[in-house]
This record gives C-alpha cells, structure tokens and sequence, in this order.
C-alpha cells in the first residue's frame, strides 16, 4: 500500500480523479460568475501540470519544455479567463 | 575536477532529459497549440452569445463528459505505468498496461457515440446552432486523436509483446506515451469549458 504513494504516477492519478469530480459537481450546482471559473480554471490547471510533470514525465526533462508546455496551459487559462472577464461586463 | 565529483551527493540526480523522439514534441506542441486556437475561439464567441451558450449548455450530458475524463485520465496512468514496466525491463507489465490504457480509450469513444447518438436523437445536428456547432466540432476534432492515439497505443502493444523496448531504448515507446498524454491534457481543458463553465 505504501510503495502504491511512492510512485508519483500513482498519486496525480488519484488527484486527478478527485479533481474530476470538484468540477463536475460544480456543474452540477451551476456555480456561475467569477469565482466559479476560477476555481474551474485552478482545478484544470493543477490537473494539466500533474499530467504534464508526473505523466508526461517533464519533471525532470530541460526546463524549456516544461516551461513550454506549462506556459501552454497558462496561455489557454488565461485566454478563457479574458473571455469571461469580457462577458461579465 | 574530482574535488567536484568528490563534492556530489552519493546519489547525484540523473542529467534531464525529454522524454521520446524530438520530432514528436514538436508535432505535439503544434496540435496543442491548434486546441489553444479553438479553446479561445468557443470561450470569445461566446461573450457575443453568453444566454444562448448558456442556455444550449445545459443540454450536454455532464455525467457523460465527466465519465470520460476519469476513463481518460486513467487510460494515461496505464501508459504511465507501461513506460515504467519498460524501463524496469518488464515487458509482459508493460504489454498489459497499454492494453488496459488502450480499452479506456475504447470506452471514451463508446460513451463519446452514445452521447452524439442522443443528440442526433433529439433532432440536433452541427447546424442547429452556433453552440452545436463549437460542441461538435472541438469533440470531435479531439474525438479523432483519440482514434489516432489508439492506433498508437494498438502499434506500441504489439511492439512491447515483442520486447521491442526496455531499459536499453524506450524512446519509441516514451514518444507515443506522450502523445496519448496529450490527448488527455487537451481533455482536461475541453471538459470544464465546454460542459461545465458557464
């Protein structure tokens, strides 16, 4: 059981389930407004990274990659949130 | 010089590497950055048509789409764990992993056809509105790397039943891993836009 957390893989998987599930249930509570995008877009930010540090395996590849690959995400994320920011005003 | 080797720790962390074939990468970063272009193109034209997004929203199957996450995030922890087998030179581990990965990926497509058969079901198609439009063209533009990743992962199985890979080379195998992440990570970002954010 104890070697099962000694894996990286095997701990973002379990976060990733759980992280799943936080945003489906604020689906389902249809949070809307700032603070319910922000929480969606931190939880598919902690997911993103975890897929690409413990899956992709950038955790210890050059940091260029992980910088791209990160800055990615934090492009999209911020892209969306721009547009929701538009929305609401 | 051997004041400095003498001066590591007794176990020095291995030299950072990239995991796969560059060209790969290079073939992924430009997909990721085609589904940033159609991300942000659905989350602006939505700010022209926030009810009506909203409002056809509510029509997606949520269950469906968060079911596909956990089918697909778990089809890439499989994968993770096949490289893994491989390094350790366990090709049996690694052969079994990418099928169990390989039928996550199979049971995406199947939830995936279920939910385009109700929606056509229901008289929607592609053209019945904007919103439609955005859904059926994001899912299943990403709907198709799944196939592509599939037929990546049906490759990468035969190979690993050969002992293609192990702690000697696991490029090939570590470059189709990647790409199968890939369609995972996109997932991760397609899903709460799409179906949830509202």
């Amino acid at each position: 059981m104890i070697t099962f957390f000694l894996n990286p893989a095997n701990r973002a998987w379990l976060v990733l389930l759980v992280a799943t599930g936080a945003t489906w249930w604020l689906g389902e509570v249809g949070a809307a407004g700032t603070g319910a995008i922000l929480a969606m877009l931190a939880i598919a930010f902690i997911k993103g990274r975890l897929v690409i540090l413990d899956f992709m395996e950038l955790q210890g590849a050059p940091l260029m990659w992980r910088l791209l690959l990160e800055g990615w995400l934090i492009l999209v994320g911020g892209l969306i949130l721009l547009a929701y920011w538009i929305s609401l005003k | 010089m051997t004041a400095i080797t003498a001066a590591l720790p007794a176990e020095a962390p291995a030299a950072k590497r990239l995991p796969g074939y560059l060209a790969v990468w290079a073939f992924i970063l430009a997909e990721m950055l085609l589904f940033a272009m159609l991300f942000a193109s659905y989350a602006f034209a939505r700010v022209d048509n926030v009810e009506m997004f909203n409002l056809y929203q509510q029509t997606l199957d949520r269950n469906a789409g968060a079911i596909n996450t956990l089918l697909l995030v778990t089809g890439s922890w499989f994968v993770v764990l096949a490289v893994q087998a491989a390094h350790r030179d366990d090709s049996r581990a690694a052969s079994r992993h990418i099928a169990f990965g390989f039928l996550c990926g199979g049971g995406f497509l199947a939830v995936k056809v279920f939910e385009y058969a109700t929606k056509f079901g229901e008289g929607i198609f592609f053209s019945t509105s904007t919103f439609y439009r955005f859904y059926f063209s994001l899912t299943f533009f990403h709907f198709m790397h799944v196939i592509l990743g599939m037929v990546v992962l049906a490759i990468l199985w035969v190979k690993t039943r050969q002992g293609a890979y192990g702690s000697h080379d696991a490029h090939g195998l570590e470059s189709g891993a990647v790409y199968w992440h890939m369609v995972d990570l996109l997932w991760i970002v397609l899903f709460p836009l799409v179906y949830v954010m509202r």
